[in-house]
């Protein structure tokens, strides 16, 4: 039997293997047409559109390409396979917790915490695995998985075949690595890659600007966030000397919750910045709606299920921190809380299908870290899980339509396609309903509990409540809105779209009914407490997850357990259940029985329309005040800087040189000079009297000769 | 007695020929003034018992030397020169300086004075011989070189001033 | 005033006479003078050797005079050539006009 448990080091390098084979290998695998452009990705092939075959539904492969689809998806395969047996054998152990730690990387790095004293920083190629990371490890490779596979049929006949998978396995290996980490560092390892996979993989179509853009908007807003994280990180280091999970978790055990804001707060909050520059959420979520500039199978796999649930991941595993740090969870949760109905508001009056779905994740992330800010941390996991079902179902789906469409993306231009492309039709139709929250779907679980959560948690609040349960109304609303306007009234297809209409290869569709399924079967594992008929087995996901959290769930879980009031859960599950049907029965009033209505509205409220079209602003605002800003004030500081002290600094030192020069020039002249023209001078005025004697007179000579006795006379006279 | 007078006598005619010699206008004035003092000078050596120099003074200085000057005169043909101003424009100075060394000679005579008293002329043998014999004795005997050295130099100076006075060489 | 003749006597008058004619070198410009009051020079000292040859007692100052007066011929007549020499060049005999001893 393979100890699946020693061998956790392996699952994320299959893809990683994959990545290195594809991105060294590739284009000799899938040689390239001479002419580059024709086939490169983002420009229409022979016939026009996102890139189709010249014979319907003949889609030439290249033996080349055929290997690639199999390397693909095949070493996502393998890290499911080994997951899964690893989970397995973790379930059987007594302690969950599994540590192998490959490679020492950093064995000793002195310094001063401080606190004082001295410390060692130890940080190694370390995986753990426990039942976090074990749910993440699966999450990520059976949704990642049935995307590489969808991808097949998707990708088919993009220029660029290989480098997408090669990125895609490339995205898959940093994402195992960030959840199977042992230590804050090597997560941010992690973290980092996903980031630059996803600018890759956004760039994706680099021959368009706006994708190139997109790529670098996503890793600029990212790395913002990245600071906060390394700040928060190297603040960890200073106060406890490590970044190990079970060391930091065991330095925590036993400290009481903060009052007023210490530095347990700081690094929290630190922590939180990251997680809200991974997780789109306010104020760094400006680039998820641009990334879907991206191919959609990157858009299904990074921007919903996966990439961006990196921060609600990591908020969880340091619940322990959380849990001590009262008024930043209370933070976490209303920022939650904040992104998820302002991104649920823009979401009502978007056209792109796309957008509609960006802005949704945003709002469920939302969610996600408003359940983690109120101490529910497994539920916050829970709707991860959830969502990453019924999430990528519904982007895999609108590839499908944008597919069966020939690139067709404003719902505007789309209707009546339901009996066109049933497969997609259903499937979509199941995730919606998940979305929405309708029970028994896993939506409806997942959502419930965090409106409870937020309700009955001694750090929830009633408003966050409230808050919740409108973006639940608006999720609801926008997503039947989306539906109806795609599939159901009349046709408003452009000619080339209706002639083009066909539904998506098995390849594509088989993946979209797995998710389905799991859209429709993953909540059971987390039924509601209340719902009794149901035995402990259906409350798996929370008990799986028990231990984890158990630390820092244990200051408030006893009083909650004992104000836990069962009818007012009853009514609260009521409430959710209705309001979700409102807001689908409104969707369908208003895009299905009366579709003039909506025009009449926009007209009637147009400047509250034009604020939610235009994203509240967001992007506008950021622009003038950091993009220009920062680049036009900064850059006019620089530039007065370097003007003024760096040229300063060197119109100084000239003028210092040419001073010094004078100074110079004035010693040389006065001094040296005057010194050698002193001597001149002088000999000059001694010479005149000497060529006076000098007269050519004879008796003038015999006259000193005479004076000469004299003196001679004198002097001996005188002795 | 009798040498006092002589004395001033032959002494007026040295200090007097020499002030006339210095100061006339014509040049052949001078010279014969000249021949009155170098008249003097012999007196002189004649009273001091010098009577080969007397002899001397009188055959080869008067007779030699200022005869070469006076026929030099009539040479040089001085009458415009007559007519010129005869002293220099800074007489004043050598005045002074002369007065100066006059001064001085006069302090250093006048220190040694008591030394300068003669007592009585030394009768020595050499008086009874004669003058011009006790010369004659040292002079080939003991200056016997000096005396040809000077005949030397007056052959020098006969070629010397033969040479100088040619019109071409 | 009239004390009997002593040496001093000889002593003033010959240095009155190297004054006179130290005066006369150095004053006139005729350059004949000059050579004449060059001879009243030499006469003082002539008189002042044989003043002092007759104090001694012994010839040695005669014979020294002698000797000045073998030179002052010899110097006069070379003189006199170089006197006949400037004249043929110059045309006078003024020292004042030949400044020729310069550089």
């Amino acid at each position: 039997m393979v100890n699946f448990l020693d061998l956790i080091w392996l699952i994320p390098l299959f893809p990683l293997a994959g990545a290195v084979t594809m991105l060294l290998a590739g284009r000799r695998l899938d040689p390239q047409p001479p002419s580059e452009v024709a086939l490169a990705p983002g420009v229409a092939a022979a016939s026009g559109g996102n890139g189709h075959g010249d014979a319907h539904g003949h889609h030439p492969a290249a033996p080349g390409r055929f290997l690639i689809s199999l390397i693909g998806p095949g070493t996502v395969l393998l890290s499911l396979l080994f997951s899964a047996g690893a989970v397995i054998q973790l379930a059987g152990l007594p302690e969950k917790v599994h540590e192998v730690v490959k490679y020492t990387w950093i064995p000793a790095f002195f310094f001063h915490p401080a606190g004082g004293g001295g410390a060692r920083l130890a940080a190694d190629f370390g995986f753990l695995l426990d039942p976090l990371s074990a749910v993440m490890i699966l999450v990520v490779t059976v949704v990642g998985f049935l995307i590489h596979v969808y991808s097949i049929g998707y990708m088919g006949h993009e220029g660029g075949y290989y480098r997408f998978f090669g990125y895609m396995n490339l995205f898959v290996f940093f994402m195992l690595t960030l959840v199977l980490a042992n230590n804050y560092l090597l997560l941010f390892v992690g973290w980092e890659g996903v980031g630059l996979s996803s600018y890759l993989l956004i760039g994706f179509y680099f021959h368009k600007k706006s994708a190139g853009d997109a790529g670098k908007k996503a890793f600029v807003v990212n790395r913002i966030g990245d600071a906060g994280f390394i700040m928060g990180m190297l603040l960890m280091l200073a106060t406890f000397g490590t970044v190990r999970f079970v060391d930091v978790n065991a330095a925590l055990a036993g400290r009481e919750p903060e009052t007023g804001f210490g530095v347990l707060s700081a690094i929290a909050l630190l922590l939180f910045i990251g997680a809200t520059g991974k997780s789109a959420q306010i104020p760094l979520f400006t680039w998820l709606p641009d990334a879907m500039e991206g191919p959609t199978p990157v858009s299904a796999l990074i921007h919903a299920a996966t990439m961006v649930t990196a921060g609600v991941y990591m908020v969880a595993r340091s619940s322990a921190l959380f849990a001590l740090t009262p008024q930043t969870s209370f933070l976490v949760a209303a920022v939650g809380a904040a992104t998820a109905i302002l991104a649920a508001s823009i979401a009502l009056v978007q056209n792109d299908i796309k957008r509609v779905l960006a802005y949704s994740t945003v709002s469920q992330l939302g969610y996600m870290f408003l359940a983690a800010g109120v101490g529910a941390y497994w539920v916050a996991i829970f709707h991860l899980y959830t969502h990453a079902f019924f999430k990528a179902l519904l982007f895999l789906g609108a590839g499908s339509v944008i597919h069966a469409l020939g690139g067709e993306q404003d719902i505007r231009r789309m209707g009546g396609l339901k009996d066109k492309i049933p497969v997609t039709y259903r499937t979509m139709w199941i995730a919606s309903l998940a979305i929405a929250g309708i029970p028994p779907l896993a939506g409806f679980f997942s959502k419930d509990e965090i409106l409870w959560q937020t309700w009955s948690s001694p750090l929830g609040s009633k408003a966050l409540w409230a808050v919740g349960v409108v973006t639940a109304f608006m999720t609801a609303f926008y997503m039947w809105r989306l539906m109806f306007l795609t599939f159901h009234g009349r046709p408003r297809l452009s000619e080339e779209a209706s002639r083009h209409v066909h539904e998506s290869p098995p390849v594509m569709t088989v993946p979209l009914v797995a998710l389905a399924a799991g859209s429709v079967a993953a909540g059971w594992i987390g039924m509601p407490k209340i719902w009794t008929w149901f035995g402990e087995g259906f409350r798996l996901f929370e008990h799986w997850l028990a231990p984890v959290f158990a630390a820092a769930t244990a200051h408030w879980h006893a009083h909650a357990e004992a104000h836990h009031d069962v009818s007012i859960e009853w009514a609260l599950m009521i409430l959710s259940v209705v309001i979700a049907a409102a807001g689908i029965a409104l969707a369908r009033h208003l895009y299905l029985v009366r579709p003039d209505a909506p025009e009449a509205i926009r007209q009637r409220a147009a400047p509250v329309y034009n604020v939610l079209y235009n994203k509240w602003y967001v992007d506008e605002i950021y622009d003038f005040l950091f993009v220009n800003g920062l680049a036009k004030g900064g850059g006019s500081l620089l530039s007065r800087f370097d003007a003024a002290v760096v040229d300063g600094g060197v119109n100084g030192t000239g003028w210092l040189t040419r001073f010094t020069s004078t100074l110079s020039v004035w010693w040389d002249t006065w001094v040296v000079d005057g010194s050698v023209r002193l001597i001149a001078f002088t000999v000059k005025m001694f010479s005149y009297p000497a060529r006076l004697l000098q007269t050519g007179y004879l008796q003038s000579y015999a006259l000193v000769i005479l004076v000469g006795v004299a003196v001679a006379l004198g002097y001996y006279l005188m002795r | 007695m009798a040498d006092t007078i002589l004395f001033y006598i032959f002494a007026a005619f040295v200090l007097g020929g020499g002030v006339l010699t210095v100061t006339r206008r014509n040049s052949v004035h001078s010279a014969l003034w000249l021949i009155v003092s170098l008249l003097g000078t012999a007196g002189l050596f004649l009273l001091r018992q010098a009577e080969f120099l007397f002899a001397v003074q009188i055959i080869l200085y008067i007779g030699g030397v200022v005869l070469l000057i006076l026929f030099v005169v009539m040479l040089v043909n001085l009458d415009e020169t007559a007519r010129l101003r005869q002293f220099n424009k800074a007489w004043w100075v050598a005045l002074a300086c002369a007065v100066v060394v006059g001064i001085e000679i006069w302090y250093v005579l006048n220190r040694g004075l008591e030394t300068l008293e003669p007592g009585e002329a030394p009768q020595t043998a050499a008086t009874i011989e004669g003058n011009t014999e006790r010369l004659a004795d040292v002079l080939f005997s003991e200056y016997l070189l000096p005396f040809e050295i000077a005949s030397l130099l007056l052959l020098v100076a006969i070629v010397g001033s033969v040479v100088m006075a040619k019109k071409r060489i | 005033m009239l004390h009997p003749i002593t040496n001093a006597h000889f002593l003033v008058l010959s240095a009155a006479l190297l004054l006179i004619g130290t005066i006369g070198v150095l004053t006139r410009r005729n350059m004949v003078v000059i050579l004449m009051s060059i001879e009243l020079i030499l006469n003082a000292v002539n008189i002042n050797l044989v003043t002092f040859s007759r104090h001694f007692g012994d010839v040695h100052g005669q014979i020294f005079a002698i000797f000045v007066i073998t030179v002052a011929a010899a110097e006069t007549a070379v003189g006199l050539g170089i006197l006949i020499a400037l004249f043929r060049n110059r045309e006078t005999v003024l020292a004042d006009e030949v400044d020729l001893l310069k550089w």
